[in-house]
């Protein structure tokens, strides 16, 4: 339609490129910029070049970053795929009792990932906490969950499924809608049975919905700062200082805004190639755009 | 339709799904209700002897609640109303009118659906800094006042709009205000119901921009209150933390309880 004065668009968009101008277009070019100095935020800027990015691979961060962040997201992909998947077949039925433990599960992608972390903090406190005396219960010796540097991103990993399966689960029973059940009895008549009937009919028909969550729950996990601010710190020696709080950690614990700037680059460029990766690689499995 | 032993596997998982999202929440409130005596006893007790609601006296005594709360609310419903307020015209422009630099403005609001607040939170607190805006709402409302997400649901929503619609109000002589807000906006509900939802939601439990964003308690939210509260110092009185922590999830699961089928439908996108 032609707008009735050749002003009135640009009154009506102005507001809105104005603020994703000054808070998404501009911040990722000043980080770009920034990345090429040194600062302390005391004294002024100094020029160095790409020494940023070369501290960053030379110290072995980046690559040991990149490492515990994938390790990460692996098992919440997974496990949160998994999860929702079945946890969708399984409660895909009508009744009172099902629709609440539906409710359940997706009440804590509703509650704050402080909540979330909070209670798994008390849940598997090593001395006081309930998960460790089942633990102890079953045999297991002191478990430190949170202080053992070789469990610690495994016990984020699982804690952020929890939060997050519920979602997944949501989108799996949206996508399940759309299979029709006269293919179902149709398949059944055939001799087809439960498994079958999954691998053949319902499986090929999720493979768009599965691409979908595959790609949200990596970018949300790669996002991770909330459970690990607040259960852990980055530690035990690091071995939960995943991407964003390594950036918190350079700005606001030591100060060093040129080496943020610089790790936010290397996160922005990873983040974007690896949902275009992931989309590229679904969209060639199943034939089809997601 | 099913077979026994598919139903049998439905039934268990059903229960341990229940066993799992469920047994957190109560062992959140059962802990809240506990003395500090029966929290380090081993082995402890399921059920707290005498229920009572000390431990949320206490919390409500150390930290201050009320505020807390108050400027959690006024932080998610300004981003919320400005977020809709400035989606619907552009939105509209978006769907609707033809003028050159739309493919630019649509590109750009695209390209800010790649951009997390993780990537420009360094830079944005600089920006803050250097013009004195850090500790204010100004430095939390502001930098979501527009939704890349949120302007690009309202643009869809309207290609599905017919143009008669805007030419018959056009015709009736009512101002592109008046055909954005008062005709558009009405018909677009659904939408715009579910926008709000989501956006109250995730900003009412944002600790992320919060955090970066003072250095203070003069606008601090509540899930920062409450996580700072543990940080300073409760020790092993975990029944503290957990009545803190019902008051601060307790809204948010309310809201949920209440409008379970917007929110879902929301968030699954139909």
């Amino acid at each position: 339609m032609r707008p009735r004065a050749s002003w009135h668009p640009w009154v009506m968009v102005g507001p809105s490129v104005l603020v994703l101008v000054t808070f998404f277009v501009v911040p990722v070019l000043v980080a770009g910029y920034q990345s090429f100095f040194s600062w302390d935020l005391l004294t002024e800027p100094a020029y160095v070049g790409l020494s940023n990015y070369e501290k960053l691979v030379v110290s072995g961060e980046a690559v040991a970053l990149v490492g515990r962040t994938l390790r990460y997201s692996a098992l919440v992909v997974t496990l949160a795929m998994g999860l929702g998947l079945g946890l969708a077949l399984a409660l895909n039925r009508p009744g009172r009792w099902v629709a609440f433990v539906r409710s359940a599960v997706f009440s804590a992608y509703v509650v704050s990932w402080v909540s979330v972390a909070l209670l798994w903090m008390w849940i598997l406190d090593a001395d006081a906490g309930l998960g460790a005396a089942i633990a102890r219960g079953l045999g297991f010796s002191r478990v430190g969950f949170l202080t053992d540097p070789n469990v610690a991103l495994t016990t984020l990993g699982i804690v952020t499924v929890w939060k997050i399966t519920g979602y997944a689960m949501v989108i799996f029973l949206v996508g399940l809608q759309d299979v029709p059940p006269a293919l179902l009895e149709a398949a059944a008549l055939d001799g087809a049975g439960p498994v079958a009937r999954f691998r053949h009919v319902i499986w090929p028909l999720l493979r768009p919905t599965a691409a979908f969550v595959a790609t949200t729950s990596l970018i949300v996990s790669f996002q991770a700062f909330d459970v690990i601010r607040v259960m852990t710190q980055g530690g035990p020696v690091r071995a939960t200082t995943l991407f964003v709080y390594a950036i918190y950690e350079q700005v606001f614990l030591d100060l060093r805004v040129g080496r943020a700037s610089a790790l936010t680059v290397v996160f922005f460029v990873v983040l974007v190639s690896l949902s275009g990766l992931q989309l590229w690689a679904f969209r060639s499995k199943t034939g089809r755009p997601t | 339709m099913k077979s026994l032993p598919a139903r049998t596997v439905a039934h268990a998982i059903t229960l341990l799904a229940a066993v799992l999202w469920v047994t957190p929440y109560a062992w959140m409130v059962v802990t809240s209700l506990k003395t500090l005596p029966e929290i380090v006893a081993a082995p402890t007790r399921v059920l707290p002897e005498h229920a009572n609601l000390d431990a949320y006296r206490e919390v409500f005594a150390t930290i201050p609640v009320g505020r807390y709360l108050l400027t959690t609310s006024l932080m998610a419903l300004s981003i919320a109303a400005l977020q809709l307020t400035l989606a619907l015209p552009a939105g509209y422009a978006l769907a609707k009118l033809r003028f050159r630099g739309r493919p630019a403005v649509f590109g750009l609001v695209l390209a800010c659906l790649l951009v997390p607040a993780q990537v420009t939170f360094v830079p944005v607190f600089l920006m803050f800094a250097k013009v004195h805006l850090v500790n204010t709402m100004a430095a939390l409302v502001l930098p979501f006042a527009v939704s890349a997400f949120g302007t690009f649901l309202v643009r869809q929503a309207l290609l599905s709009v017919p143009d008669e619609i805007i030419e018959a109000a056009r015709m009736d002589g009512a101002s592109e205000t008046t055909i954005v807000y008062r005709i558009l906006a009405p018909i677009l509900t659904p939408t715009l119901v579910s926008m709000f939802l989501l956006s109250f939601v995730f900003h009412w439990n944002d600790y992320f921009w919060p955090l970066v964003m003072t250095t203070d308690d003069a606008v601090r939210t509540l899930p920062l209150g409450v996580a700072l509260f543990r940080e300073q110092g409760t020790g092993v009185r975990w029944h503290l933390v957990m009545a803190a922590n019902v008051v601060l999830s307790l809204p948010a699961l309310a809201l949920f309880a209440f409008a379970q089928k917007h929110l879902l439908r929301a968030v699954a996108g139909r």
